[in-house]
């Protein structure tokens, strides 16, 4: 009775598995049904929460439940994307794990039929004064890097944040972006009894047993070192092959379906095709190749050895499907075929070793309700002080020295950003990254969530996240047209983490349904803790939105002396939860203001417009440290400075180091900003030149000159010699 | 002009090397198992990780079949341009002299950055003027340039201040001693378009497709 236990299954939920048997599972059986039933692949303490977000609009091509989801960016052209986690293993091995988060979804996006064009990531560790988080930064970055740059797909943009509270728990986030025909997405449910099933790709080995049970579905305790064989190792040369090949056999329409194996293997790609296509499936474990002769049947269907891919091809076109797989040197090995029982078999030869209804395995994991309660007491301690310094340029000079602030440039450099040639905004260059598409126009793409602002208010700070997101488009001249998440949360069974997950889900809902943006796809990661706490609650948002003309794509750097520079938008900003009082070491404020989601809508429709006419200079949104902050970088660059006037100011601190959501620097001629000045609330307060950045509010007089500025913001070449 | 890009398992600039040479001609790519050249006028060895580079770079794509037929065109003459990846499995044929090690910082580095024309008298650089700069962006972990004892034929320097990977002398890209093979660490194929970062890189195609035709 205990190994259900070890696997992580409860009593009860043992107890229910019995009941729709009919007897006791075998261990095969039971193998399978512990991994389907785990939090990771049966969201089960997620998915009533989830059913709150908005799905459903009208560039929708696919939705939530397939691989990846998929939005139309019109001249019948679809976009695929989805941002999925690879937490645990990459806290247990950062490069194996990273990579290894790429590689996975890659192939969830080349499964619907869509090459891959972008990857962006969403990394969080602990203070880079800790040497376990440098190490997982280093090693993760490195990771990432392999995978990405040696497939061919750009690593384009991304984001990385240090809190003490990701110390024991960093979250590595990876989105990826692809593009199709329109008609030529597939989905992947199996159909058609008769049909055979084709495993695709690398051999099957003992590497990541359980890592969707033992490794994503629980918390990180003392002993992880021996949780090692559970994380994957990535070959980027097996799945740059599986890439091409798999669209070439799509492009002759040589599949039925396809399907990635991802977490808990051939279990859960074949009972998923099987759910999905109300069909059966036998599989036969002797016919698949391995890299271990003497695996067990429970070894062979439960292993997360990497770049696999499932497929259901009809009888007369297997020929044709293994000689093009020969081709591009990729395995192809018949290993069972559809049937019309709804029970997924698993044979060895011709012993059946196991023997399960479908439905009960994939679609009938219980689902729990949360036991939310509000935190009596602050559930985060306030973050370590570093000093700032006493005069208002010293600030400006610690924030955007800051780990969270400062220039990303020593990370993105190890990515390969633009092969593919699409890439029209580089990283550093605009709010979202741009990309030209075949036959006109371009889609630009962000990923972005700040955990310390959903741990202060979970359901604004996940607000401001897609907020955020959007204004990163509207910079860049784009309108967004979907929307992935990736929730990274503790373990939900605790009554206050129920709560954070419950209202930051409310606020997504809340802000999706605002801008008129639906959820088309993403992936929940929980039971993020150590020993020591759990992580700051942390939604990532990834969004993809279109822009006409990428000649117009927007820029975030000041471009031409003389050039007016204005505040834009319903910009409100407060000191309390931001970057400053961080620094300060000043504890989370238990709420965050709240913002006026359609005015802030309309802003941001202002600086899209304004963009895509070409009426502005630069674009770039008030983000992390406030007003001074988004100036400087757009100082930096554009390699030029300025000189700004903010008037009077009972508080200038606020004023200039405050954060919220809604703002943008902008800058172009007096002219141009008159007439956006039209739809939006809108102060011009500086102009562009010079060799600094001069600053006068209240009687405040400061003057930075733009090396110090850089030096400043370049304070994590350090960390990478 | 028909250019002809050889195509690897693992190489992942292939088709970027293919639409840059349409810019100035017909460009088709050579699978790495057939030994049928096409006819093709200049022959391009991309960028990527041919093979998986899991030995060391370009150590394993030099035997292929469709690099049998490559050494063969480039002995009669004809204008092979390696790139990145390219240029790495030149090197290791031993067609182009020297060596590529890993950069200093031994990470990857994908970065634009500013090159110097150091001899604008062959077939790759024709079109462009001695000590004129081209701004063309790398992006690889194994480009440090090591001449032999000898010393190289240098076409294209990194300017001051550019090198990005330790490269003696601040070689960029060194031809052999018949002027017809070249190989550059800096992907002049990602430099063809200024709303991609640069047009710089075209120079290069051009000078090859104006070589050809003379």
């Amino acid at each position: 009775m205990s190994r259900h236990r070890e696997l992580g299954l409860t009593d009860t939920e043992y107890e229910l598995i019995c009941e729709k048997l009919d007897r006791e599972p075998n261990a095969v059986e039971l193998a399978m049904f512990s991994l389907l039933w785990s939090e990771h692949c049966a969201y089960k303490h997620s998915r009533k929460l989830l059913r709150r977000l908005p799905t459903e609009g009208p560039n929708v091509v696919m939705g939530p439940g397939e691989n990846a989801g998929a939005v139309d960016v019109g001249g019948g052209r679809a976009v695929a994307f989805k941002v999925e986690s690879h937490n645990h293993p990459s806290a247990v091995e950062p490069f194996q794990g990273a990579a290894t988060g790429v590689g996975g979804i890659l192939r969830d996006v080349f499964a619907v039929g869509a090459r891959p064009i972008a990857v962006l990531d969403s990394l969080r560790f602990g203070e880079p004064t800790s040497e376990r988080s440098l190490y997982l930064l280093d090693r993760a970055v490195a990771g990432i890097g392999h995978y990405g740059n040696s497939i061919g797909v750009p690593t384009v943009g991304g984001e990385v944040y240090f809190e003490g509270p990701y110390e024991q728990n960093c979250l590595i986030n990876a989105m990826c972006v692809g593009l199709a025909p329109r008609e030529r997405l597939i989905r992947s449910a199996a159909a058609g009894p008769g049909n055979v099933l084709v495993l695709l790709g690398a051999a099957t080995g003992r590497d990541g047993i359980g890592g969707a049970s033992v490794l994503a579905s629980a918390e990180l305790d003392e002993a992880d070192e021996s949780k090692r064989p559970s994380v994957q190792i990535g070959d980027p040369f097996e799945e740059s092959r599986l890439v091409e090949c798999c669209l070439e056999l799509l492009e002759d329409d040589l599949l039925v379906s396809l399907q990635d194996l991802g977490a808990a293997g051939l279990t859960s790609s074949a009972g998923e095709m099987a759910s999905k296509g109300g069909v059966g499936l036998d599989v036969d474990v002797a016919r698949v190749p391995l890299r271990e002769a003497d695996m067990e049947p429970f070894e062979v269907m439960v292993s997360e050895s990497q770049e696999r891919m499932l497929c259901v091809v009809a009888p007369e076109r297997l020929d044709a499907v293994l000689e093009r797989c020969a081709r591009w040197e990729v395995r192809a090995t018949a290993i069972g075929e559809v049937t019309g029982s709804q029970r997924l078999r698993v044979l060895d030869g011709p012993e059946v070793v196991g023997d399960v209804p479908v439905a009960a395995l994939v679609d009938e994991c219980p689902l729990y309700d949360l036991a939310p309660a509000a935190p009596a007491v602050p559930l985060y301690p306030a973050p370590t002080a570093t000093p700032t310094g006493d005069a208002p340029l010293d600030a400006l000079l610690a924030l955007l020295a800051s780990p969270n602030l400062s220039s990303r440039r020593p990370l993105f450099e190890q990515y390969d950003s633009i092969v593919q040639s699409r890439t029209v905004r580089r990283p550093e260059q605009a709010d979202a990254a741009v990309l030209a598409l075949e036959g006109g126009g371009a889609i630009a793409v962000s990923i972005d969530g700040s955990g310390r602002r959903v741990a202060c208010d979970p359901r604004t700070g996940a607000m401001e996240a897609v907020f955020e997101c959007a204004a990163n488009l509207a910079c860049a001249g784009a309108e967004p047209l979907g929307l992935t998440n990736c929730l990274n949360f503790g373990n939900p069974e605790k009554p206050h983490i129920a709560w954070q997950l419950e209202r930051a889900v409310d606020g997504l809902a809340e802000a999706c349904r605002a801008l008129d943006v639906p959820v088309v796809g993403g992936n929940v990661s929980l039971y993020n803790e150590g020993t020591e706490g759990p992580i700051y609650p942390t939604p990532v948002v990834g969004m993809v939105g279109v822009l006409p003309d990428p000649e117009r794509a927007g820029r975030l750097g000041f471009a031409r002396e003389g050039d007016a520079i204005a505040i834009a938008g319903e910009f409100h900003p407060a000191l309390p939860g931001g970057e400053l009082a961080k620094l300060r070491g000043e504890p989370l404020p238990d709420t965050l203001p709240g913002f006026d989601a359609a005015k802030v809508r309309a802003a941001q429709g202002a600086i899209r417009d304004a963009v895509r006419a070409g009426e502005l200079s630069s674009a770039h949104d008030i983000a992390e440290g406030g007003l001074l902050v988004a100036v400087s970088e757009s100082c930096l660059a554009g390699g030029v400075g300025a000189a700004l006037d903010l008037g009077p100011s009972d508080d200038p601190w606020t004023h200039v180091y405050g954060e919220g959501a809604g703002g943008f620097v902008v800058s172009g001629p007096r002219a141009a900003l008159d007439r956006l000045a039209e739809g939006v609330p809108l102060h011009v307060f500086g102009t562009v030149g010079g060799e600094g950045l001069e600053v006068a509010i209240g009687d405040w007089r400061f003057t930075a000159s733009l090396s110090e500025l850089r030096e400043a913001h370049s304070a994590l070449v350090a960390l990478f010699p | 002009m028909k250019f002809g890009v050889v195509r690897f398992p693992g190489s992942c600039d292939e088709v970027d090397a293919q639409l840059a040479a349409t810019r100035v001609g017909e460009a088709v790519l050579l699978w790495h198992g057939d030994r049928d050249l096409q006819g093709v006028d200049a022959v391009i060895v991309p960028g990527g990780f041919s093979y998986g580079d899991y030995l060391r770079a370009g150590a394993i794509a030099r035997f292929s079949p469709v690099m049998e037929s490559v050494f063969e065109f480039a002995r009669e003459g004809g204008p092979v341009l390696g790139i990145c990846n390219g240029f790495q499995v030149l090197c290791e044929a031993g067609l182009l002299p020297g060596a590529l090690l890993p950069n200093v910082g031994l990470r990857f580095v994908c970065r634009q950055v500013d090159l110097e024309v150091v001899d604008p008298d062959t077939p790759f650089t024709r079109a462009c003027a001695r000590g004129e700069r081209l701004s063309i962006p790398v992006k690889h972990t194994t480009g440090r340039y090591h001449p032999p004892p000898e010393g190289a034929d240098v076409v294209l320097r990194y300017a001051p201040g550019h090198n990005p990977n330790g490269s003696e002398q601040d070689i960029a890209a060194v031809r052999n001693e018949a002027g017809n093979v070249f190989g550059l660490m800096p992907h002049p194929e990602h430099a063809v378009d200024r709303l991609t970062g640069s047009a710089d890189g075209l120079r290069l195609f051009e000078s090859l497709a104006v070589a050809v035709a003379a």
